[in-house]
């Protein structure tokens, strides 16, 4: 039996783009006239779908349209969406901050926001004070904040500033106190909004293992927005992608991963070539990137073994021509150069696939752009291709209490290790 | 779906909020939330300062020696038999509580607009706490009132209390719920039309002139008989003259007065949480 703790009914939230000016005194009275009249909201039906590059025709936009789903009690459902894609905006609303244009939500448990960790906080009172001004902020009463103070003060690491006034915190004390009260929050239903973003290895740590503890118990429910698709991986259960104010996917938090990243990555992992490209001497058709097994419409991640395949058509095979790659980073700057100089592969005439293989789990997180060398005999360049394709490498799945930040470096090795105990 | 996924939801987010809703449950809930917001209002303001809550002091008693000196000195306003330094007192501490609910809360969702963005409280425990807070201060600025009745009375000063005093606290609550209906209605426009932002400024300043604040309510009936009307009509007149009569036994009290005094003060009390209800659920859309 399914135990949905909240429903959200089709939710749409309409905004007035551009300045607050007079046009809105018209608009309201234009409006107020329709509503005298008995008629709807004129504003109501026009709108643009909310699209932030494109230019529109109407002054009103959706920034969430039609919104339906549902969160079983104990679930941790992760929203994911570029920016602009509605996800504030709807947890905004689900933690009444402002109300829906039109639908409505329901909601069987207390929802807690910790929508940007901080909120409330008086920068003249000691962290001390603004425990308890925090708290009861976040809904907590007086009781249960002095109940849990020590805890609090323990899980911030900030107990020798306790009773310094905020003001002379560093942010990363100010975000740590703050988490630390918003994570001994009970409601029953806590939403979540990017608070990863800040804060250092160890803390991170520290506050994903929280959520994870706090979807443990199973009683919470947890809503959870983040761009740190490592995160989400790791925490959520569900997810739910948001493409323009809709919902554009909803399923297993991995598929709407994979949804989100193929919807957002603009570089292709293929790049087909077009004629001008050809030379005298050979033709090259495509260039693409692939988990092993997966195909290159699949986003690639720093676990996976890939392969680089390159479709290439040689006119004579008399001709030693061979294909170099190098591979830079997104500042430009060379990481490596590989080729196969290898006696028994050799170039055939007609259409070849070749295809290199990179370790598992060898490509750091991050953007990286390839560029192509075909060369004759180890000396004459015969084509040059600089930055050919790019592509992106994800964060994979990290196991829980693991860092999810970037580590340093652009390639991981394996390198062989021995120790020798004496 | 079972029957319990089918009915008793707890609470329901729709874009309509019910004509008059205050949910007193949920402002119970939040009292906590109530006296640490009191509390903030109370500490910050003289943390780092070396004389502390003494500039609650200062502010009153400057400004009194100064009517004093340029409205009864220079100008000539008689008090009767009562030292002008302490009628002036009286009425600037009863005046000064009104427009520090007033300016406090006129702008409550434009100041809070950063928490009111990311959390939700009842928006109106804000406005509650700066009325509640408002009144602290006013408790202090009484007793240095009192401080300078006894004073006044050691020396000889023609000062007598009678049975109406009993009911000042009365006023004073009176008075705080007109400035905060009011706050509540102009922080509420404010939201989407900035310009009442100037007008609360100036215009408390000249309000003060048509409130009886530095001449007795008889004073303006007789010296501009054509424009006496204004001072009539004006309720907060009627609670700063029925305070000096509660305090000093000075100037007269009027039922009738009073009672318009308390009829405008509901009027304009409800007709503020109508509109704070209103805006409260969309402004962070538009403010």
């Amino acid at each position: 039996m399914k135990d949905i703790i909240l429903k959200a009914e089709n939710i749409s939230k309409q905004y007035r783009l551009g300045e607050v000016g007079s046009g809105t005194l018209k608009h309201d009275l234009n409006r107020w006239w329709y509503k005298i009249r008995g008629k709807e909201n004129p504003y109501l039906k026009i709108g643009d779908v909310n699209d932030r590059s494109r230019k529109g025709n109407s002054d009103y936009v959706w920034a969430l349209q039609n919104i339906n789903f549902e969160v079983e009690s104990g679930e941790v459902l992760g929203i994911i969406g570029k920016n602009g894609a509605g996800k504030s905006t709807l947890l905004k609303i689900l933690s009444k901050v402002t109300a829906p244009t039109t639908g409505s939500i329901k909601s069987r448990g207390r929802i807690a926001s910790l929508l940007e960790v901080g909120t409330g906080f008086n920068a003249e009172m000691t962290g001390r004070e603004n425990i308890f001004l925090n708290g009861a902020i976040l809904g907590m009463t007086k009781k249960e904040i002095a109940s849990k103070l020590d805890e609090i003060v323990e899980f911030s690491g900030c107990e020798r500033y306790i009773d310094t006034p905020v003001k002379r915190y560093s942010s990363g004390m100010t975000v740590r106190l703050a988490f630390a009260v918003a994570a001994f929050l009970e409601p029953e239903i806590l939403v979540i909004d990017e608070v990863l973003a800040v804060g250092d290895a160890e803390f991170q740590k520290k506050a994903i293992g929280k959520i994870q503890d706090i979807s443990k118990e199973g009683e919470r429910t947890v809503l959870f927005v983040s761009h740190n698709m490592a995160a989400v991986k790791s925490l959520c259960t569900k997810g739910l992608v948001l493409v323009n104010g809709k919902v554009a996917m909803s399923g297993s938090v991995e598929n709407a991963v994979n949804f989100y990243l193929s919807q957002s990555s603009d570089s292709m992992n293929k790049k087909v070539f077009s004629s001008e490209y050809d030379r005298k001497e050979f033709k090259i058709h495509e260039i693409s990137l692939n988990p092993v097994g997966k195909s290159s419409e699949d986003p690639l991640d720093e676990y996976q073994k890939i392969e680089i395949n390159t479709l290439f058509t040689l006119k004579d095979d008399s001709r030693k021509l061979h294909l170099t790659y190098v591979l830079n980073n997104e500042f430009g700057e060379p990481l490596f150069t590989f080729s196969y100089i290898s006696k028994n592969l050799k170039l055939n005439t007609g259409l070849n696939k070749i295809t290199c293989s990179l370790p598992e789990g060898f490509l750091n997180v991050g953007t990286y752009y390839l560029s192509l060398y075909v060369i004759e005999n180890s000396k004459t360049t015969l084509f040059v291709e600089k930055d050919i394709m790019s592509f992106i490498i994800q964060e994979g799945e990290r196991p829980i209490g693991s860092w999810m930040g970037r580590e340093p470096g652009f390639i991981k090795p394996k390198f062989d290790w021995s120790i020798e105990v004496n | 779906m079972d029957s319990k996924n089918t009915n008793d939801w707890l609470f329901e987010i729709t874009p309509k909020n019910k004509i008059f809703s205050l949910n007193f449950k949920e402002i119970w809930q939040y009292r906590d939330l109530l006296m640490l917001f009191v509390k903030r209002d109370i500490i910050t303001v003289y943390k780092q300062t070396v004389l502390g809550p003494l500039w609650y002091l200062i502010q009153p008693l400057f400004t009194s020696i100064t009517f004093t000196i340029i409205f009864n000195n220079v100008a000539g306003i008689k008090t009767g038999s009562i030292p002008p330094f302490l009628f002036n007192l009286a009425g600037i501490m009863v005046w000064n509580y009104f427009t520090a609910c007033l300016s406090g809360t006129s702008d409550t969702f434009k100041a809070n607009a950063g928490i009111f963005g990311k959390v939700y409280f009842p928006r109106i425990i804000t406005p509650l706490s700066i009325v509640i807070s408002n009144l602290v201060k006013f408790g202090i600025q009484f007793c240095i009132f009192i401080v300078f009745y006894v004073i006044f009375f050691l020396q000889g000063a023609d000062l007598s209390l009678n049975i109406s005093s009993l009911f000042f606290p009365l006023l004073i609550v009176f008075m705080g719920i007109l400035g905060l209906g009011l706050g509540m209605i102009i922080s509420s426009m404010v939201t989407k039309y900035r310009d009442l932002n100037n007008l609360v400024g100036f215009g408390v300043q000249l309000l003060m002139y048509i409130s009886a604040v530095m001449y007795p309510m008889e004073l303006i009936k007789e010296k501009l008989p054509k424009f006496g009307w204004i001072v009539q009509y004006n309720p907060l007149a009627y609670i700063i003259e029925t305070s000096r009569y509660m305090l000093l036994n000075i100037g007269s009290i009027s039922i009738l007065g009073l009672l318009y005094t308390a009829v405008v003060t509901l009027v304009v009390f409800f007709a503020g949480l109508l509109i704070f209800n209103r805006t409260e659920k969309s402004f962070i859309d538009t403010v």
